[in-house]
């Protein structure tokens, strides 16, 4: 059975249902020429705004977004390798908290050549990352000759399946000024928190800061449609940066992996729609939330914990009491005891370079 | 009035009816809802089957079934643009060279160059002989690249060509062929104007597939060619009048190129919405075979009645055996006060300004001799 795989499929008939009333989203029926032939790197403004909007309802209402600085790409593995290119250098270095999604092992590095160095977090603080893992992080890079670039936090994290908390957003900001880097938070699954208040975005937090320039020209946002919407087949990935710079060159290197048309029209109508969204957001997020309780409870009655999530697509199983020994190796055997005798795909955290052995991510 | 962005938007009404009557190639659509969802969830980027099989089978028609395209070495990338940064990725590294003919489309500046960190090479092309490639020119600029200690990694051609809209024939595509080959240099075929030749030439264009074919099937010397070499770019957007849709394909008769370009794929893959639609469409036969022709057809009338009307004003196009593309390369030579690229500046200034007319001047595309235009 397929565990391992971070698919948002529990609101289809909520998009079914918005595609049977209108008929006008389909691009086919209405102004097929136009749409077409728009090839513009700037991006449909219908979309655009469409996503700002919508980006905003997530974070209800507590952070506004500008759309003329949102860029679009196709997919977050675009949105990340692109905001690589543009804020590091080949051989410089990215600090990234573990443990972390696996796919940045190739997204962050392969063309770009980037290095990425991990913050390293454990248990003892529910993967919180700490002041003192953010320095130890930075120091190791120094160490090895890199210059770091920014650091680049998932918040909700994969694979936590948890927000990141207020305080520790504060403390990544504050060092990132520090150290004078790039902060990017990748907030894909921002829409698939339980409930609507536990997450924070970086958004809010310089908005409450008040928003200073020499704090927010160094944020930059991503954002996609594949988790939250459960669309990664239409390749809909977001830059949002509060940098001008950034904004025009992520615009311009938008060219190599810009979003189809057909799809930022479909898209367009059904995220105008505040009827639509708001409904969606709200449904899913139940929805999310009680698949997730079902599968805890479940786990805890056969005597396994999880750490304590709220969002995402998945949970963070402790499998760390049933190892033989506290090792990657005990790890990666009980995995594939998993895998082959009990047929459950499911991901081993040192996959995710998590650094403490027997934990696992089950979708 | 624009005159400098080539689209081709002549063929729509046919594009509009077919979608129009086959309503279940979209999925918002009632007919097509039922696939929603298994679509918004495809990400493989082996790319959907039917997509593949369809492009595969468009390139072919495209070419009078001359050829056939095996639909597992089609390769999705984001437009041409993507598909070109992809290869470039797969085939050079930082510093490597690729040779590329001029005047060129100046796209390539940017989208072979920036990210990559890879040169081009111009191969100077000169209207004495139309433009056309030579293969001295292609040996002397390969030999001091040389000098230079520049590695030369491969050779870029567009064929048929922007600018110039002319199509290279096919004795002198097979001495290229031999060169690169015999170099074991890259050889990648940008053929995304292979739609756009024009009636009665459409039988002259020879794809480089059709010379792969013809390496693999020869009865004197088979397989002379090192097929690892050949590439090919495609893409639906000049063509078919697609942009928006960002449909670049790679095309390569190298295992590990098509396996890396795959992988490389994730970073631009086309939306499944729309592997879906173009699935059904190109796949069907009648709609392809109509489409292509009226485009030729509605295309070569255009650009005739275009190069007759500039040549009653007493100004010449570039006229160079056979034609195809979006465009005129126009020459405008005898009206500049001098032949210097100041001059070509100055005379493209006063058609903006006063003519108000925008072409593009050939020293944009990186002609050696100022005083040519392209005009869409």
């Amino acid at each position: 059975i397929q565990m391992g795989l971070a698919e948002n499929q529990v609101s289809f008939d909520l998009l079914e249902d918005y595609l049977e009333k209108h008929p006008e989203a389909s691009s086919t029926t209405h102004n097929f020429k136009e749409n077409a032939l728009y090839q513009d790197y700037h991006g449909l403004k219908s979309f655009r705004q469409a996503m700002a909007s919508f980006m905003s309802q997530i974070r209800g209402g507590r952070a506004t977004f500008d759309p003329d600085r949102i860029v679009l790409t196709a997919g977050a593995t675009a949105a990340n390798e692109l905001l690589t290119f543009i804020l590091a250098n080949p051989g410089d270095a990215l600090l990234v908290p573990t443990p972390y999604y696996p796919g940045f092992d190739r997204d962050l590095r392969w063309r770009t050549g980037v290095k990425i160095v991990p913050i390293h977090c454990d248990s003892s603080t529910n993967f919180q990352v700490t002041k003192e893992a953010l320095q130890s992080a930075y120091n190791e890079a120094v160490s090895m000759g890199l210059k770091v670039r920014a650091v680049l936090i998932t918040n909700p994290s994969n694979p936590l399946g948890a927000t990141v908390q207020r305080v520790v957003l504060e403390d990544i900001l504050d060092f990132s000024v520090e150290k004078n880097i790039h902060l990017v938070s990748d907030e894909i699954y921002s829409g698939s928190t339980f409930s609507p208040d536990e997450f924070v975005s970086i958004a809010e937090v310089l908005n409450d800061r008040g928003s200073i320039q020499s704090e927010s020209e160094r944020v930059h946002i991503v954002y996609s449609l594949s988790k939250d919407l459960g669309l990664p087949g239409f390749r809909v990935g977001t830059i949002y940066s509060y940098n001008d710079a950034v904004v025009t060159t992520a615009r311009r290197m938008s060219s190599f992996t810009l979003i189809s048309s057909q799809t930022q029209h479909l898209l367009a109508c059904m995220l105008s729609s505040a009827e639509f969204t708001e409904n969606y957001i709200s449904k899913n997020r139940e929805r999310l939330r009680r698949r997730y309780e079902m599968i805890i409870a479940g786990l805890r009655r056969a005597g396994i914990e999880c750490l304590e999530g709220n969002a995402g697509l998945f949970c963070w199983m402790n499998l760390g009491p049933v190892l033989v020994d506290p090792t990657r190796e005990a790890e990666l055997s009980l995995w594939k005891l998993i895998l082959k005798d009990v047929r459950l795909n499911i991901s081993p955290g040192s996959s995710c370079h998590c650094s403490e052995p027997g934990w696992f991510r089950v979708c | 009035i624009q005159m400098g962005l080539a689209e081709n938007q002549l063929c729509f009404d046919l594009v509009e009816n077919w979608v129009k009557n086959n309503p279940a190639s979209s999925i918002c659509t009632p007919e097509g809802s039922s696939g929603f969802k298994d679509i918004a969830i495809f990400q493989d980027y082996h790319g959907l089957p039917q997509f593949r099989n369809a492009v595969a089978n468009f390139m072919a028609k495209v070419r009078g079934d001359r050829v056939k395209f095996d639909p597992d070495r089609i390769v999705m990338a984001g437009g041409a643009t993507g598909a070109h940064e992809t290869l470039a990725f797969c085939v050079a590294n930082p510093g490597e060279a690729l040779l590329v003919p001029t005047p060129y489309y100046p796209g390539f500046d940017r989208d072979l160059r920036w990210r990559t960190g890879i040169q081009l090479v111009p191969i100077e092309c000169k209207s004495s002989n139309k433009f056309k490639l030579t293969i001295e020119d292609l040996e002397a600029a390969y030999e001091t690249a040389k000098l230079n200690n520049i590695k030369v990694k491969g050779l870029l051609l567009t064929n048929p060509s922007n600018p110039l809209g002319t199509i290279l024939d096919g004795e002198t595509l097979r001495s290229v062929v031999a060169f690169t080959n015999s170099k074991s240099i890259h050889l990648i075929c940008d053929e995304i104007y292979s739609a756009t030749v024009f009636d009665g030439d459409a039988a002259e264009y020879v794809s480089i597939a059709e010379i792969v074919d013809e390496d693999r099937n020869s009865n004197v010397a088979p397989n002379r060619l090192n097929l690892d070499l050949i590439h090919l770019v495609y893409s639906l957007s000049k063509d078919m009048g697609f942009p928006g849709f960002r449909v670049g394909i790679i095309y390569s008769y190298n295992d590990v190129v098509v396996g890396c370009a795959r992988k490389m794929s994730s970073f631009g893959l086309v939306s499944a919405q729309t592997q879906h639609l173009l699935g059904s469409m190109l796949a069907d036969d009648d709609f392809v075979g109509e489409f292509i022709a009226a485009n030729r057809r509605r295309l070569s009338e255009r650009h005739r009645r275009f190069t007759a009307g500039l040549e009653r004003v007493g100004i010449r196009c570039l006229r160079s055996g056979n034609a195809a593309g979006l465009f005129v390369w126009m020459d405008l030579r005898r009206m500049m006060k001098e032949q210097s690229v100041e001059a070509e500046t100055a005379l493209w200034k006063v058609i903006i300004d006063e003519v108000k007319l925008n072409v593009s001047p050939g020293t944009s595309f990186h002609c050696s001799e100022p005083g040519w235009f392209r005009v869409c």
